[in-house]
């Protein structure tokens, strides 16, 4: 039996292995369409079908740039504001314990929760999909940025003031690149829910966009392909925007921050 | 072994509780093969206090490992009782540096942790005896983030004491903690060997330490780990530290190790 | 700090708030957004109507259920592929590409499957919470220290033992940070599929507000219950992490 195990070990490249659960579940899913007689429900090679077929008619790489641009400019903004404000909230106590119990309130309000207002003050249309974004990075930001400056251990602090460091160099020599690890994993992780929120966007707020293309491709005459190629699509490139978070981790200056692994 | 044969070293290995034999040791890191251990044969007798001392990194925690059971040798053996190591044993506990106690379970729950084919009743008995025994009255229920660096290398040996074990290991269990701390610990851990008596053997790479505590002293080399010498101490204990006695054999290994002793 | 500070700031502040929040809607002479006191009789409404409680019953109702099942499933699943290297780097690339799948684009799959039921809101919650309770086990287990393992193994315990007694309780701090960070999305989503899948709870409140007679009291009055019963959810679940068993995992926050 060891020997078997063996043999199979060398003929079984290891680089093989994280692809054969996707291969099991991609011929699961198939059977499971073939037998049951619903044709509501796409196979795989449909959804491949569904694909090719958006890329033809240039609907692809349109509903695709059109999530990304919301996705970018509602994250932007949100890091140039949120970050700021956490790191201004963390510096000065007071202005922490005034506006935490609001952020504790607003925070776990679904960022979905504001598509009425936001339709109401932006009407259908980008703004009101990016307002939505703003809202659900910007209070991940700034309860990361004030967390990571309350947690910046104080020696540090005396020591760069010890060697002379104005209160300006103190900030860019000793509070940047100290809360510069945190920040960079609540960007990905932010970035993460950004994304979320995006598709929850455009199935409501606008009509463009993978998450419109999902709610549409049902509406419209339930081509459930087009539904799940757009799963997929989304699937993808939420790996392709944290493998990209990711890579800036693995920067030195700010790898200290991670341990081990 | 051939019978009739009387020569000391033979004999010795007979009675030996600990039997090292010719133990090779090789990692493979990134394709390239690592010579950790090298042909490295030592005995303990039961009941003997064994330090073995080296510099950082030369391999003396695997040996110890490998003792333990945790790591397999690649080539040679270990027999205890004429028994070969095959892996871990509750008769033949490993002491870790304060890291190994558990954060979860209070003092009480850590002492007690290999207690559990024991009754409610003789468990209750056997956590209260060690507990004093290590000097920890008064703390039962709290948890090991509430205890200093040298309490919580207390609960360790005392959980490791607690299940009886025939031999105990420590890994440098007092490396992590301050010198005070660590000079009060190793008259502790000496009153609890004379104690109990267990064979134990001592990883170390503080020179001092080893000959404040041990009755043999195995001195390996750096990378990849022969044995350099064998030091036999012998003044009993308590030692005075600034015998000529202790302060020739000090200065041997110092010697041995290649360092001037001038600060 | 001063011990009356710690509450008269944040009151400040919220009377700020409050108060910029009533100027704004009087001076743009705004018909449709709410001031702060309309919000309040909107409030009363839907108490008196008896709508509130049976809402956030149902809310509350498909949170739990779907995150327990999350839970019942997860962790089982988390501590296999945190147990066994290889499960994880086989399972693992399914979870990443699963993962970023907004389970809001279930939505169209979750009501072929199941209707417009309470079973498909469920369902959006199950994939909301399980992969973030599956990676944060899974990482649990995997990051155990290799000295406490054998330092189990050491004790004699059989591998059962040896799970029970040292690897579940060293991954446990972990977890329930997969936990509560799974009852946030949850919390998240369950708004968000309320919008869309099904006709009653919190979310249908705030968006039916909207769509039948822009009612924008009660839309904001349904975003203010939804804080703060999420926030209601996150205290709770912290207060777990307090116990003693589970608190040397983290860091004092």
């Amino acid at each position: 039996m060891k020997e078997f195990y063996k043999k199979l070990r060398m003929t079984f490249p290891r680089k093989l292995l994280p692809f054969s659960a996707i291969a099991v579940l991609i011929v699961l899913w198939h059977i499971s369409i073939a037998r049951s007689d619903s044709s509501i429900l796409p196979g795989p090679w449909a959804v491949v079908l569904g694909i090719a077929e958006l890329a033809q008619k240039g609907l692809l790489l349109k509903y695709i740039v059109a999530s990304l641009f919301r996705v970018t400019w509602g994250y932007l903004l949100a890091a140039s504001l949120g970050i700021p404000f956490g790191l201004l909230l963390g510096w000065y106590q007071r202005g922490e314990k005034a506006f935490n119990p609001i952020i504790q309130i607003l925070r776990p309000i679904s960022p979905l929760a504001w598509i009425p207002i936001a339709i109401l003050w932006f009407g259908v249309g980008d703004s009101a999909a990016i307002y939505l974004i703003f809202l659900a990075s910007f209070l991940p930001l700034t309860v990361t940025a004030m967390n990571a400056v309350r947690n910046i251990p104080a020696v540090n602090l005396n020591a760069g003031r010890n060697f002379g460091l104005s209160e300006g160099q103190v900030i860019t020599r000793i509070l940047y690149p100290a809360v510069a690890p945190y920040l960079i994993v609540g960007l990905r992780i932010t970035l993460g829910i950004a994304w979320l929120v995006v598709v929850a966007a455009e199935m409501i707020a606008v009509n463009s966009g993978l998450g419109f293309l999902i709610i549409d491709a049902r509406n419209a005459g339930n081509r459930y392909d087009l539904v799940v190629a757009g799963m997929v699509m989304i699937g993808l490139l939420g790996i392709v925007l944290d493998i990209g978070m990711r890579n800036l981790e693995k920067m030195k200056s700010i790898r200290w921050g991670y341990g081990g692994n | 072994m051939a019978q009739g044969v009387t020569t000391t070293p033979e004999r010795a290995i007979e009675t030996a509780k600990i039997n090292v034999r010719g133990v090779n040791m090789v990692f493979k890191r990134d394709g390239n093969e690592v010579n950790v251990l090298e042909n490295i044969s030592l005995q303990a007798r039961k009941g003997e206090f064994v330090c073995i001392l080296g510099p950082s990194g030369c391999g003396k925690s695997t040996l110890l490992n490998i003792a333990g059971g945790f790591l397999k040798a690649t080539s040679g053996s270990i027999t205890i009782d004429g028994e070969v190591v095959n892996g871990p044993d509750p008769r033949r506990i490993f002491v870790f540096q304060e890291r190994g106690v558990f954060p979860w379970m209070t003092v009480e729950g850590n002492i007690g942790f290999g207690l559990f084919k024991l009754s409610a009743e003789e468990r209750r008995k056997r956590i209260a005896y060690y507990v004093k025994l290590v000097g920890l009255q008064g703390f039962e229920q709290a948890y090991p983030q509430e205890l200093s660096g040298g309490m919580k290398q207390r609960v360790e040996v005392a959980r490791a004491l607690a299940v009886n074990p025939d031999v105990l290991y420590l890994d440098e269990p007092f490396g992590a903690l301050d010198s005070i701390t660590r000079l009060i610990m190793r008259s502790e851990l000496l009153r609890i060997w004379e104690a109990e008596r267990k064979t134990i053997l001592f990883v170390t790479h503080d020179i001092e330490e080893s000959v404040q505590l041990a009755d043999r002293v195995i001195v390996m080399s750096a990378r990849p780990a022969t044995i350099r010498r064998i030091v036999e101490i012998d003044i009993p204990h308590p030692r005075d530290i600034s015998s000529p006695r202790y302060l020739e054999l000090r200065d041997s290994i110092f010697e041995e190790i290649g360092l001037a002793h001038k600060v | 700090m001063k011990r009356w500070e710690s509450y008269f700031w944040p009151l400040l502040a919220l009377g700020i708030v409050l108060i910029l929040w009533r100027q704004g809607v009087v001076y743009s002479g705004t018909k449709v957004f709410p001031s702060p006191f309309d919000v309040q009789r909107g409030l009363a409404e839907l108490i008196r109507k008896g709508l509130l409680w049976g809402y956030i019953g149902d809310s509350l109702f498909r949170v739990g259920v779907g995150y327990a099942l999350a839970i019942v499933l997860g962790i089982p699943a988390g501590i296999i592929l945190g147990w066994y290297p290889k499960a994880a780097t086989a399972f693992n690339p399914v979870i990443q590409l699963m993962r970023p799948i907004s389970p809001l684009a279930w939505i169209p799959l979750s009501i072929v499957w199941f209707g417009v039921s309470n079973l498909a809101a469920i369902f959006l919650i199950f994939m909301a919470s399980f992969f973030p309770v599956v990676v944060a086990t899974m990482n649990g287990v995997h990051n155990v220290p290799p000295m406490m393992r054998n330092a189990g193994i050491n004790f004699g315990l059989s591998p059962a033992d040896l799970f029970r007694r040292v690897i579940f309780p060293a991954a446990l701090p972990q977890v329930l940070v997969g936990l509560r960070i799974a009852l946030g999305i949850s919390w998240l989503v369950v708004v968000a599929a309320e919008m869309i899948a099904v006709d009653s709870g919190l979310g249908y409140l705030i968006i039916d507000s909207r769509n039948a007679g822009k009612r924008y009291d009660l839309v904001v009055a349904g975003m203010l219950l939804i804080g703060v019963i999420g926030l209601c959810l996150d205290l709770s679940i912290r207060r777990v992490e307090l116990l003693k068993s589970v608190r040397w995992g983290f860091r004092n926050e």
